[in-house]
């Protein structure tokens, strides 16, 4: 990811300050005594110390130790997984369809009109699927970030959209093989290609004849990019301000 | 319990079983600390899991969805090859031409791929699948012209067609790493319909203003019934034609109306691509009407 896509000036501490809660779990730890007691503790109270620290989560929502919100295990959290990362695709196009005319071409301007209809598609078709199979474990609306310039000319619009799809469509590939429900599995692969067919349009408006290069098409194998969710959420957390916990995704 | 003997023992009636395992040192590498790999090692639970592992998606129905795949990417293959022979395509723009070159270069490593995955599992690869040469000589122009008669105009069917091909099986790779594969080669073939429908003036996915949104491909369900042409390959059977390219409902879920907020029916089509069962895709109305000698 090229340096532009960075964020900048983001502030970890005052975001993360109120899903750290030291007093709280220190006191714990001074009730729970010390060594084997202690430890065979730790999980228990974990657990329901986040809980206490995070009023503000609806149900389901764990935090892990280090204070990130856990995207859940099993097809949940695959789900959790692509929710987040479609709530991220179509905040950005949703801010990118409401810039001025201008910015954009024509053809490109009516073009991302209808992209962000399709992410926000996505994005409420996830949050009404968890909703429904899997109430009280749906990921919370997230605040996203973005590096100060990436609204103000064409060409951060367009490096941005095309680092998102890719690693959308590197995030599906990578999760397919989590899911244990077939018909989730069928739903990540009638999205999974209309973001693929997104970030070759993209590619082609960065650079034309790139939309399926070398650069992210295995020359070789013939193979789009694959990514674990945890490699993902790396990317995808530089744009997210909670921060995300995708270690137990498919697990 | 005895670890490497069991190993050893499997490979004198299974000469591939050390080949499915990424290595020993790579099977140990996975169990974590050294403390849990004495414990884990010898456990029955471990050996079942990992014998689980190694045999995910061999068992027959994993070569036949890699057949089926490589069937589907040889007639690619075969249908790029003589677009590139043709005299439309020499007359082609250098851009244009640059895009079918790398279209057909993933095509031909699909090939190969394919062909190594299902050798390796111990299954003669399918051959001989070719795009009706009598079909092929009715497509005159690169891309002007009556939509489904030019070059570009089939490539965009097969391409789309290629797209729902691989979703409709993908299920019955689940939890295996040929699904990654597959999803990988599914991804790259949509890249490929999104640039096919960019030089044709089309938007990047299946939409009601195509020019050929009334085609069969798009528009048609096909019905238990049908007598696809199966070159050797098993066709699951199924009872209900899968979703057409119109559909706006997803999972039960009415996309127009049901998320909270309304959508066209347009943009809710346009979100999801669909699936095709093989033997709608080997029907005669799709890639089943193209394949021949």
């Amino acid at each position: 990811m090229s340096d532009n896509l960075q964020p900048r000036g983001s502030d970890d501490t005052s975001f993360a300050q109120p899903l750290y809660t030291p007093i709280k779990r220190r006191s714990f730890f001074m009730y729970a005594g010390a060594t084997a007691g202690a430890s065979a503790l730790v999980l228990a109270g974990c657990s329901k110390d986040s809980n206490n620290a995070t009023p503000s989560l609806p149900a389901g929502n764990s935090v892990t130790s280090s204070g990130a919100i856990s995207l859940g295990s099993g097809d949940v959290g695959v789900l959790n997984f692509a929710y987040a990362l479609e709530q991220l695709e179509a905040d950005f196009y949703s801010k990118v369809a409401a810039l001025p005319q201008g910015i954009l071409t024509g053809s490109e301007y009516a073009y991302f009109q209808e992209v962000a209809k399709h992410e926000a598609i996505h994005r409420d078709f996830f949050k009404a699927a968890l909703t429904r199979d899997a109430s009280g474990q749906v990921l919370r609306g997230l605040t996203p970030k973005y590096p100060a310039a990436t609204f103000t000319d064409r060409t951060n619009i367009l490096a941005t959209a095309k680092a998102f799809e890719d690693l959308g469509v590197a995030a599906y590939n990578g999760a397919g093989k989590l899911i244990k429900t077939p018909a989730y599995l069928v739903i990540a692969g009638q999205i999974v290609s209309v973001e693929a067919r997104h970030a070759a349009y993209i590619r082609e408006l960065v650079t034309p004849g790139s939309f399926a290069a070398d650069d992210i098409v295995n020359a070789t194998s013939g193979l789009d990019d694959q990514k674990s969710p945890t490699d993902v959420i790396v990317i995808a957390q530089n744009f997210i301000t909670e921060k995300l916990d995708a270690s137990t995704v498919g697990k | 319990m005895d670890f490497f003997k069991i190993i050893d023992q499997l490979s004198e009636v299974d000469a591939d079983v050390l080949g499915r395992f990424n290595s020993r040192r790579a099977v140990f590498g996975s169990l974590g600390t050294a403390a849990k790999r004495s414990a884990l090692a010898a456990t029955p639970l471990f050996l079942g899991a990992l014998f689980q592992k190694a045999y995910a998606g061999t068992a027959a129905t994993g070569v036949e969805v890699l057949q089926y795949a490589l069937a589907l990417e040889l007639f690619e293959q075969d249908f790029y090859a003589k677009v590139k022979a043709s005299s439309p395509y020499a007359n082609a723009s250098a851009a244009d031409k640059a895009a079918i070159d790398q279209i057909k270069k993933h095509e031909d490593s699909h090939v190969t791929l394919l062909r190594g995955a299902i050798s390796g599992l111990g299954a003669t690869p399918v051959t001989g699948v070719t795009f009706k040469a009598a079909v092929f000589a009715g497509l005159t122009t690169f891309k002007s012209g009556a939509a489904a008669t030019t070059q570009l105009g089939i490539a965009q069917l097969l391409e789309d067609t290629g797209v729902r091909a691989y979703k409709g099986r993908a299920g019955e790779l689940l939890g295996t790493d040929l699904l990654t594969v597959a999803l990988q080669i599914h991804s790259v073939e949509a890249r490929h319909a999104a640039k096919i429908r960019d030089m044709r003036g089309q938007r990047a996915w299946v939409n009601p203003a195509d020019d050929l949104a009334a085609h069969p491909v798009y528009t048609s369900g096909v019905t238990a019934g049908s007598t696809p042409a199966a070159f050797g390959l098993v066709v699951p059977a199924y009872t209900a034609a899968s979703p057409v390219e119109n559909n706006t409902t997803q999972s039960g879920v009415d996309i127009k109306a049901g998320l909270g907020a309304t959508y066209t029916a347009s943009d809710a089509a346009a979100a999801f691509d669909e699936y095709l069962q093989v033997a709608e895709v080997l029907d005669n109305s799709r890639a089943g009407g193209l394949i021949g000698a």
